[in-house]
């Protein structure tokens, strides 16, 4: 296993797939995030959008701020920044002066702009993505929204508008500006199960079973979040139904049920059961039954989470040879492989291409010594690895973007751990939420 | 497996509290029935007394007699709790109704000795339909529970049963299997350190590791529940050895 740390300003965002470097070479060469290949960041310009009919001020500041985040948290993109784009701000197709973008200081290769309106309660925006460079046929595409007015739907349109861009620019594969994250939040005495947009806002409560909650995970097509729930019996498995607003059927059999997690095909579920007296990988459909075993080793097996891609592989946390490692193995319990070479492993999540795990790890673990658990990423053919936290305090609880391009993570000791996301090169982090919540889950799209 | 110096040491003043206890079988203050405490007022003259105390036989089901026997010298007055003064030599015909330490106190010029004696009573498997009314004689008081069935305690990342954790597993499966009413919750914890999801599967191990020692000691499995906490139920929450140890336990209470 070679250890390599990633350049913090080399241009990450390059080739699709990995290419496998010869060791001594530099881990650049390997690890990159998938997007168009080969080239260098888009500049792109984002003007403030223009007012029109109404009285838009509010929404369009929300508008305007959202759609400039969203972009800038894609990765993909060399955003001109707001002090350098031209004073006007044009409204439509016809109002826009290319040449002003496209020239110094600027020097904009793409120019997404449009207007904001407001009429009869309704929320009206027209967007519009332009390449610069072309005089002749500028316009990439034009997009119209309407909705009922309010500040939550000026930044879902927002997003919506974002995502249609990095669509187009992103190498085919889809933005995110649109997903969810799932997470743990404690609520005096206990924890409920709390949801927010993939940028931090919007947080809200989903559950209000007044117990300790933790380990949310949503189904692929959003309808369901599996968690587990402290009871009288200890832990065990609930699902709760995004559609209908409320739990339903989860077949329990005995035994501390714990770290539900969803097969791409959401006709499975992979958990840790206790059911046999040792806990051990169950799979079960997603009502608990037809559960079966598939590993078989005196220790803690916990933390599953499925190749995304083939749906044919599950990576676990298992205590088998005392401190945890992570382990893949098939989907049917054979081929059990180790990954971690020691230290204490925890919490992986699949990378949506299934080339890479990202997971919790702390590799000089033990009393006294000075080891602090960060957040790595490894790919899983080569065992290389790098380190993608460093010095912020204890990291766990990654989950991939369905984009492949974010992690977001849990940062913090006890009552003060709170989720932040980062670049899945380890830039740009940010906090998403105070302290208080912990276990994020991102959703499948 | 590792642990701190500071933490040997507790283990150890543990261990040797328990022995002591396992001894005596005695609720009370532990200091005065070591013998030295007995010779302490030696500079007042008179030798200090001598006590023994038998019961026959030591046990018994439930609605039968034991006769309790006492003999001291050089005392003036005896005593035994729950019951009285007491002639300094005599018998004494009792019918408990639930086990128990049978307390004696021989006062004399040389100073004051105990003897303790255990009688052990039978709790015939009760129907659940009648546990209502017989919870009180079976179960025996919480106090008593906890003073027999203590905690273990864990190794950093471990569910192996540490060697003075035997002692307690052994005192606590006599307790049990003397009353027989007596249903056990084990609670599996972790310390803080570590991660969310596994420690709920280690305090699993470990409270089952509890369940098999004592299983091994005669105690049937279906009054023994277990439940895995993990590092969601912490006894304290400071960042160092002592609390992280505290928290590191498999903890016996009784599942009403």
């Amino acid at each position: 296993m070679k250890s390599i740390r990633a350049g913090k300003n080399v241009s990450l965002f390059a080739v699709l797939f990995a290419s496998i470097a010869v060791p001594s070479m530099h881990a650049q060469d390997w690890f990159h995030l998938e997007t168009s290949g080969g080239a260098t960041r888009i500049r792109i310009a984002v003007a403030n959008f223009k007012p029109q009919a109404g009285d838009p001020a509010a929404y369009k500041h929300t508008f305007d701020t959202t759609l400039f985040a969203d972009l800038t948290a894609a990765g993909l993109f060399d955003i001109v920044s707001k002090d350098m784009i031209p004073q006007s701000t044009p409204g439509t197709q016809a109002e826009i002066s290319l040449a002003q973008w496209s020239a110094a200081p600027a020097s904009a290769a793409m120019v997404a702009f449009g207007n904001v309106g407001v009429a009869n309660d309704r929320l009206v925006v027209n967007g519009f993505l332009d390449d610069a460079k072309n005089a002749q046929y500028p316009q990439v595409f034009a997009k119209q929204y309407n909705e009922a007015a309010s500040d939550d739907s000026a930044r879902q349109i927002a997003h919506r508008f974002a995502d249609e861009i990095i669509a187009r620019l992103g190498g085919g594969v889809s933005g995110i500006a649109e997903t969810k994250i799932y997470y743990s939040k404690r609520t005096g005495t206990g924890k409920e199960i709390w949801e927010m947009d993939y940028d931090g806002a919007n947080q809200h409560e989903i559950t209000h079973l007044g117990a300790i909650s933790i380990s949310p995970r949503v189904s692929p097509d959003n309808s369901r979040v599996a968690f587990s729930s402290l009871g009288k019996d200890g832990f065990q498995i609930k699902m709760y139904s995004l559609l209908l607003g409320r739990l339903v059927n989860f077949t329990s059999a005995g035994g501390t049920n714990v770290s539900p997690a969803w097969a791409p095909s959401g006709q499975q579920l992979a958990f840790s059961s206790s059911r046999t007296g040792d806990p051990e990988i169950w799979i079960s459909d997603p009502e608990g039954r037809v559960a079966h075993k598939i590993t078989s080793f005196i220790g803690p097996d916990v933390s599953p989470t499925w190749n995304p891609k083939t749906g044919g592989q599950i990576a676990w946390i298992s205590g088998r040879t005392h401190l945890p490692q992570l382990y893949i193995m098939d989907a049917d319990g054979s081929g059990v492989q180790r990954l971690t070479d020691g230290g204490y492993a925890t919490s992986p999540s699949w990378s949506p291409n299934g080339q890479f795990l990202t997971f919790a790890w702390d590799r000089k673990y033990g009393p006294g010594a000075p080891g602090g658990q960060d957040i790595y990423v490894m790919e899983i053919a080569s065992k290389k690895w790098i380190q993608l936290t460093h010095d912020i305090g204890p990291c766990d609880f990654p989950s991939w973007s369905p984009d492949g391009r974010h992690i977001v993570f849990a940062n913090g000791n006890g009552a003060h751990t709170r989720i932040m996301s980062m670049l899945a090169d380890g830039t740009q982090k940010q906090a998403l939420t105070g302290a208080g919540s912990d276990m994020p889950n991102w959703s499948w799209k | 497996m590792i642990s701190s110096q500071s933490n040997i040491w507790k283990a150890t003043l543990l261990g040797a509290t328990f022995a002591l206890l396992t001894i005596t079988g005695c609720h009370h203050d532990h200091a005065s029935a070591i013998p030295a405490n007995a010779g302490a007022p030696d500079n007042s003259g008179g030798p200090a007394p001598t006590a023994s105390l038998t019961a026959d036989p030591p046990s018994i089901d439930l609605g039968q007699s034991v006769v309790l026997n006492w003999r001291t010298t050089n005392a003036t007055s005896v005593t035994i709790d729950g019951i009285g003064q007491l002639p300094i030599n005599g018998t004494q015909t009792v019918s408990p109704s639930n086990s128990t330490n049978f307390h004696l106190i021989a006062k004399g010029d040389g100073g004051v000795t105990e003897a303790n004696v255990r009688v052990t009573v039978r709790v015939p498997v009760v129907p659940s339909m009648g546990a209502d009314n017989n919870t009180d004689g079976d179960m025996g008081s919480e106090a008593a529970f906890h003073q027999n069935v203590q905690d273990l305690f864990y190794d950093y990342d471990s569910f192996d049963l540490r060697p003075d954790a035997q002692s307690s597993v052994m005192h606590a499966a006599s307790y049990l299997n003397a009353h027989p009413a007596i249903k056990v919750l084990i609670g599996g914890y972790c310390d803080d350190r570590g991660s969310a999801e596994y420690n709920i599967t280690l305090g699993e191990n470990r409270a089952n590791a509890a369940k098999t020692a004592l299983v091994s000691a005669g105690v049937s499995a279906n009054r023994l529940r277990v439940v895995s906490y993990g590092k969601e139920k912490q006894f304290c929450t400071e960042e160092n050895e002592s609390c992280w140890q505290q928290n590191r336990r498999a903890q016996f209470t009784l599942d009403k």
